[in-house]
């Protein structure tokens, strides 16, 4: 049993491709055999984030114009076992490919892996079309942002139009300080607003640049983020793992506690 | 700005939420400015058959209603403030 899900935003900027490559390595530690598709044709950068620019010789477009197999496209990641990534091109545009072919490249893609994560370049045109093409499902990722969410709401209405119901909502770079001073809005205000529901909440860290800077994502480590990650892989596998508590205000009892170094 | 008002100051996270509840509003219900007149012009036709329209105060716009069924939240609704001159009877 597969699935497939686009992750996809409308805006850009907001952390796709951070999502796909950190709940992509997340669930592959989890022990599921995963697929990281960069459907960001002429622009990719999942292959960096992941830390495996250096390993690219064949694309998504080679597979589908058939100049090599499918497995000689597939890139092993470096660090986690079970984890790979299939490339875009990035000489060729948004048109070199359309929604069919990349519905079959998709479907061949569910016979070998247990997930298969696309990774949506941002818009709404021919690149997001292409990626949602094969979709069983979708994860929204939004900052909590008037433009964000104004943009994650359209992205929901044209989902919606395509038949994809089963959607969920990242809510990325939350920050803590700013949410607690009321400067920002949280993430019930956000899932008011767009209607529907959480799939995880990450809050905003400085170690998401040294990651991409690295090429090493977080899911899995000892940080919040990577944490938080792990917890949305958990509950993409269908677990029920409660949200953490953010807030960094100080009580008597947190100001204790940090005084031994604990948040 | 006395004292008080500092604390009933709104958060701008919270201008930020009805800036976008607004704003949402309109692109949800995916109507230009274009159709509205046009929507506009045409109720204004179909009244005038039977009723002389105060055009300056007329007001026509979507807004958001709560839904009857509480758990699909809010639906857009055609609001519509005409103000009525005089009635035209039929001779």
């Amino acid at each position: 049993m597969s699935e497939v899900i686009v992750i996809t935003s409308g805006k850009g900027g907001v952390g796709k491709t951070t999502t796909t490559a950190n709940v992509g390595t997340g669930l592959a530690k989890l022990g599921k055999k995963v697929v990281l598709v960069d459907t960001d044709i002429g622009l990719r950068n999942l292959d960096v984030v992941m830390g495996l620019e250096n390993r690219i010789v064949y694309t998504l477009y080679d597979v589908i114009e058939k100049n090599c197999k499918l497995q000689q496209a597939l890139i092993k990641d470096k660090k986690t076992d079970k984890l790979y990534l299939l490339p875009a091109p990035q000489t060729k545009d948004k048109s070199a490919v359309n929604p069919e072919q990349m519905k079959s490249l998709v479907d061949e893609l569910r016979k070998d892996f247990d997930y298969v994560l696309l990774d949506c370049p941002a818009g709404i045109e021919q690149g997001f079309k292409n990626a949602i093409a094969g979709a069983d499902r979708a994860i929204i990722v939004t900052t909590p942002e008037v433009s964000a969410v104004r943009d994650a709401d359209r992205i929901i209405g044209l989902l919606e139009a395509n038949e994809i119901r089963n959607i969920r909502l990242v809510v990325n770079r939350l920050n803590i300080d700013m949410v607690d001073d009321g400067n920002m809005m949280n993430a019930a205000d956000v899932v008011e607003i767009l209607s529907k529901d959480l799939i995880g909440v990450v809050p905003y860290d400085e170690k998401i640049v040294i990651s991409t800077n690295t090429g090493i994502p977080l899911a899995g480590d000892d940080s919040e983020v990577g944490t938080a990650f792990m917890n949305i892989c958990n509950r993409i596998m269908g677990k029920e793992v409660p949200y953490l508590e953010f807030s960094r205000k100080k009580g008597f009892v947190n100001w204790f506690k940090s005084l031994f170094g604990q948040r | 700005m006395n004292f008080m008002d500092f604390f009933r100051k709104k958060s701008s996270s919270n201008i930020a939420k009805d800036r976008l509840k607004l704003v949402l509003v309109s692109d949800r219900a995916s109507c230009t400015p274009e159709i509205m007149e046009r929507i506009k012009n045409d109720i204004i036709e179909v009244l005038n058959k039977y009723v002389e329209i105060d055009k300056s105060g007329l007001d026509i716009k979507i807004t958001q209603v709560d839904a009857e069924n509480s758990t699909s939240g809010t639906v857009p609704a055609l609001y519509a403030n005409i103000p009525i001159k005089s009635m035209k009877h039929a001779v």
